[in-house]
């Protein structure tokens, strides 16, 4: 009967673990993939652009001749939405992470507002650049302007804002909340005094990311108009502009001599202000978190 | 279904019968099954069992009893290497099933892992439907008979089979707690395992699936070796024909205090400690 | 001590009272009893302007997403008037800008699920491997030094990968099939597939991560390999899980625009040409922006009639793959 029970397994142990063997090594391989994609990209950029990294590339408008073209106008532009997409998204986007947080009931408008933010999330950003264009280059008659820009970038990076300041918050114990109130402080004294301030790390750190994902968006800029090519500063909201990406993506359109190595030089740039801009976030992290913890 | 054949299997496992000597106290010796030597066991550098020496005969319940963190399911776990999921984990010492230490260099633990199952504390069944709770292990151990006669015949076993006949279909997700636990059970039969590992089987379920569980391990004795951790005394004197009870030693690493069968060892025990564990005096 | 002390002063600043460092027995009882606190009214009047202040704060995500739809409903209700609607979805040519004007739509649609498709083919099973293997198979600190490098795939602006793809991609493509042409889609959806990977791979490794290892010890104790317990027991437990990573990948895909508008060319057409140039609904959008159409033109409102259509497929694989992920926690909570 043993006999015959044997006879009904074949457990080839060894075929068996040859096939995990295969698998694991290709899942291995397929992580590395990512990663060598990302290293063939950093190397082609760096590569193709990384000696037209100097001051004058910096400090020269753009131009029809490769040789004298420049990013300065696309990074004082860039500068310029960063600072009024901030001013713009930080008070709206910590605002309403507040009131989801720590006033909204649970009503039926709450639980709207909380999927209508989800969903924003995941619209895509040539959308925003269509909202953008209707509403504030024409209905509200903005033109093409920074503020216009910078009113789509901020819609844009609000969810991104809100969720991350929601965690953060979220995350104050909330015995904190009552040694407040027991000191007969009021919900606002609470939440301003004793909430944000606990919370302030990690709203600052998701505020920063979002700032990086605005810095590299494209698609929504050029949809509300913002020119490629423009030779002079800008020195107000009202403003023509042109940014970073925008800059590089003219580039990288032309096909003349040269213009694709302005390009990488420019997403050299691009990078570094990003890298920067993550740096910052990650030091903020770190600095805050040890000083609650 | 195997007893027949099982000495002509595992000639070498008979040597160890000398160690057993409270079995030779009772009738026709049976050979041991699993037999642990010294068995050390490290979670990073917390020991957890000191040195277990433990021998499980063919074809009866083991119950292991003892205080809570003793080590009793770190035990059971390193009879099927379960342990070894465990990145932290060290063992030292043998654990023989077969002839062959299951700790050995050249011993393949899936392998001996079809021949020796488990059973948890909670049900784990799958979210796949009945049938496919039973005819995952078999496929995935290359069974070649009719895979329908295997699942009705493990849930027979399992005392399972009326209740559910009718809609093998349905998710085991769906099955009540004492239910989901027969069909874990029914899943480690298909395997036509040897020993059947069982920790704390019955502690998630209400007194009626405990029982019906109980009847289950009791008829399960002809075939299989059963080895059951409970934390239940009564149980374990109700299903088990030898009971070893672990204790901290002063180290507060997991020890053997003494086996025996589980009459005596509830009635006449040899230990102090296990006389104060069993009355209830500490633990 | 410290603390006490801490605590103490906060008090004081919070019920508005001028520090009076002495006191120790603060607040609670009435504050309007002594005249140095802010009176209850105008608090509560404060307190209440705050609250409304901060709704408004939290209102704004509604009026974007009406903001939305009112910007794209008007210009495309007004985009009907002229072009039927059943000529706009069936028709199979896409030449608005021409003297002679179509607006069949399909081209478009075409060539935006043709490259997603490409992407989804590069990402799903690349994404899903790298999640098995973060999620099962690598060490806690190889996992710790990976996952930071994905985000960084992921955080690269999609207007470098237009470059990669352009640049570096088409070139090697043109090496292995002289017939590709310069704008290709093949190049696009290849690198926008690397693009999503690391969202793909990191919902995926999520969702399974919540397979409870209790399922995991049950398939291991039945004599399995890790291969098959992973295949057939972790991967199929987390298989909605994966289905949402899956869908909200295409979703990112279709919406995906600077890679396709620098890499995929600008030409409408339907087929299945992998390696030749094609254009998206993303890539049209961006096409009409740079040129200067004038507003009130039909022109001007095909963007909103083709933006409404990339808005309703995206919205509805977002809701698709929301509700999956929500009935899906539902089953181990
Ligand atoms: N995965 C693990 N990692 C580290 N330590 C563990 C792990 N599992 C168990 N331990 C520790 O090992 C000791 C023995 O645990 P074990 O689970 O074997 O006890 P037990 O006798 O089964 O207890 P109980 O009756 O409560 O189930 C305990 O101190 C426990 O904290
Ligand atoms: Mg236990």
């Amino acid at each position: 009967m043993t006999q015959d029970a044997a006879s009904r397994w074949r457990p080839r142990v060894r075929e068996r673990n040859a096939i995990g063997r295969g698998f694991a090594a290709l899942t291995i391989v397929s992580t590395l993939l990512g990663i060598a994609v990302l290293v063939a990209l950093l190397v082609d950029v760096f590569g193709d652009g990384g000696s037209q990294v100097d001051g004058h590339f910096l400090t020269s408008y753009p131009s029809r001749f490769p040789e004298d073209a420049g990013l300065r106008s696309a990074l004082l532009g860039t500068l310029w939405l960063l600072v009024l997409t901030t001013i713009i998204a930080f008070p709206l986007g910590v605002g309403a992470a507040i009131y989801l947080e720590e006033y909204a009931p649970d009503t039926w408008l709450t639980r709207f507002i909380q999927l209508n933010i989800a969903n924003l999330a995941g619209v895509p950003s040539v959308v925003y650049g269509l909202l953008g264009l209707g509403l504030f280059v024409r209905w509200f008659a903005l033109g093409r302007s920074l503020l216009a820009g910078a009113m789509t970038m901020a819609l844009l990076i609000l969810p991104l804002i809100i969720v991350a300041s929601r965690e953060a918050i979220r995350a104050v114990p909330d015995s904190q909340r009552e040694a407040s109130y027991a000191l007969g402080a009021t919900k606002w004294q609470t939440v301003f005094r004793t909430v944000l301030p606990a919370a302030g790390g990690g709203i600052l750190t998701g505020t920063i990311l979002a700032l990086a994902r605005a810095i590299g968006e494209t698609a929504p800029l050029i949809t509300i108009g913002a020119l490629t090519y423009i030779a002079f500063d800008p020195t107000g909201p009202m403003d023509l502009f042109t940014v970073l990406p925008i800059q590089i993506f003219n580039w990288v359109s032309l096909p003349q001599e040269g213009f694709s190595e302005l390009a990488a030089g420019g997403i050299v740039i691009l990078l570094i202000v990003l890298l920067l801009a993550n740096s910052i976030a990650l030091f903020v992290r770190f600095r805050l978190q040890r000083r609650f913890d | 279904m195997e007893a027949g054949t099982a000495g002509t299997r595992r000639p070498d496992v008979a040597l160890d019968l000398s160690a057993n000597d409270s079995a030779s106290a009772n009738g026709p010796v049976k050979p041991d099954v699993l037999v642990t030597e010294n068995l050390k066991f490290w979670y990073g550098s917390m020991m957890a069992l000191s040195g277990i020496s433990l021998n499980i005969p063919q074809h009866e319940v083991m119950a292991i009893i003892g205080p809570s963190g003793c080590g009793k399911s770190t035990y059971l776990r390193c009879l099927n290497r379960m342990n070894d999921l465990i990145s932290s984990a060290r063992v030292e010492g043998r654990v023989i099933f077969d002839g062959k230490n299951i700790y050995a260099r050249n011993v393949d633990a899936v392998q001996m892992r079809r021949r020796i199952g488990m059973v948890f504390q909670k049900p784990n069944p799958f979210p796949k439907s009945i049938y496919d709770n039973i005819a995952y292990g078999p496929k995935v151990n290359g069974y070649r008979g009719s895979m329908d006669d295997l699942v009705e015949h493990s849930l027979r076993q399992a005392a399972l089979w009326d209740e559910v006949k009718d809609d093998l279909k349905k998710s085991g997700l769906e099955l009540s707690g004492g239910q989901q636990q027969r069909l874990c059970i029914a899943r480690a039969l298909a395997v036509e395992p040897d020993v059947i590992l069982m920790d704390e089987p019955c502690s998630a379920l209400d007194p009626i699936a405990t029982t019906r569980i109980e009847d289950l391990i009791r008829e399960l004795r002809e075939n299989y070796t059963i080895v059951i951790v409970t934390h239940n005394m009564q149980q374990a004197a109700r299903v088990s024909d030898r009971t070893a009870f672990f204790m901290l030693d002063e180290d507060g690493a997991g020890s053997l205090v003494e086996v025996d069968e589980t009459q005596r060892l509830f009635t006449t025990p040899s230990d102090q400690r296990t006389e104060d564990y069993i009355t209830g005096r500490f633990g | 001590m410290v603390t006490k002390d801490l605590s103490r002063m906060l008090g004081a600043r919070l019920t508005g009272r001028r520090p009076a460092a002495q006191d120790v027995n603060t607040t609670s009882g009435a504050p309007d009893a002594h005249s140095q606190f802010v009176p209850r009214r105008r608090r509560a009047l404060i307190e209440r302007g705050i609250h409304a202040v901060l709704f408004l704060c939290a209102a704004v995500s509604i009026l974007t997403t009406a903001g939305i739809i009112f910007t794209l409903l008007g210009e495309t209700l007004a985009f009907f008037r002229d072009v039927p609607i059943i000529d706009f979805l069936t028709g199979t040519r896409w030449t608005p800008l021409f003297v002679s004007q179509s607006f069949g739509v399909l081209p478009l649609v075409n060539g935006t699920l043709v490259v997603a498709l490409v992407a989804v083919v590069v990402a799903v099973p690349i994404g899903l491997m790298s999640a098995i293997f973060l999620s099962e198979y690598a060490p806690a600190r190889v996992r710790a030094a990976i996952k930071p490098i994905l985000e960084v795939l992921a955080g690269i602006p999609t207007v470098v990968y237009g470059y990669f793809a352009l640049l570096f991609v088409t070139p090697i493509l043109r090496d292995i099939f002289p017939q590709t042409q310069v704008f290709n889609v093949l190049s696009a959806g290849i690198v926008m597939g690397f693009m999503i990977l690391p969202m793909m791979a990191s919902i995926s490794e999520d969702a399974l991560r919540v397979v409870p290892r209790s399922l995991r010890e049950g398939a291991f104790a039945l004599g399995a390999t890790k291969f098959q317990v992973t295949v057939r027991v972790v991967v199929p437990a987390a298989l909605s899980g994966i289905l949402a990573a899956i869908i909200l990948s295409v979703s990112r895909a279709i919406g995906e625009t600077m890679i396709v508008a620098i890499a995929a060319g600008l030409q409408p057409k339907v087929g299945f040409d992998l390696l030749s140039s094609m254009e998206t609904m993303t890539a049209y959008i961006v096409q009409v922006s740079l040129g200067d159409t004038p507003q009130d033109t039909i022109e001007y409102r095909t963007l909103f009639a083709v933006g409404t259509l990339l808005f309703l497929m995206t919205f509805v694989m977002n809701i698709l793959s929301d509700w999956i992920v929500r009935r899906y926690r539902e089953v181990y909570e």
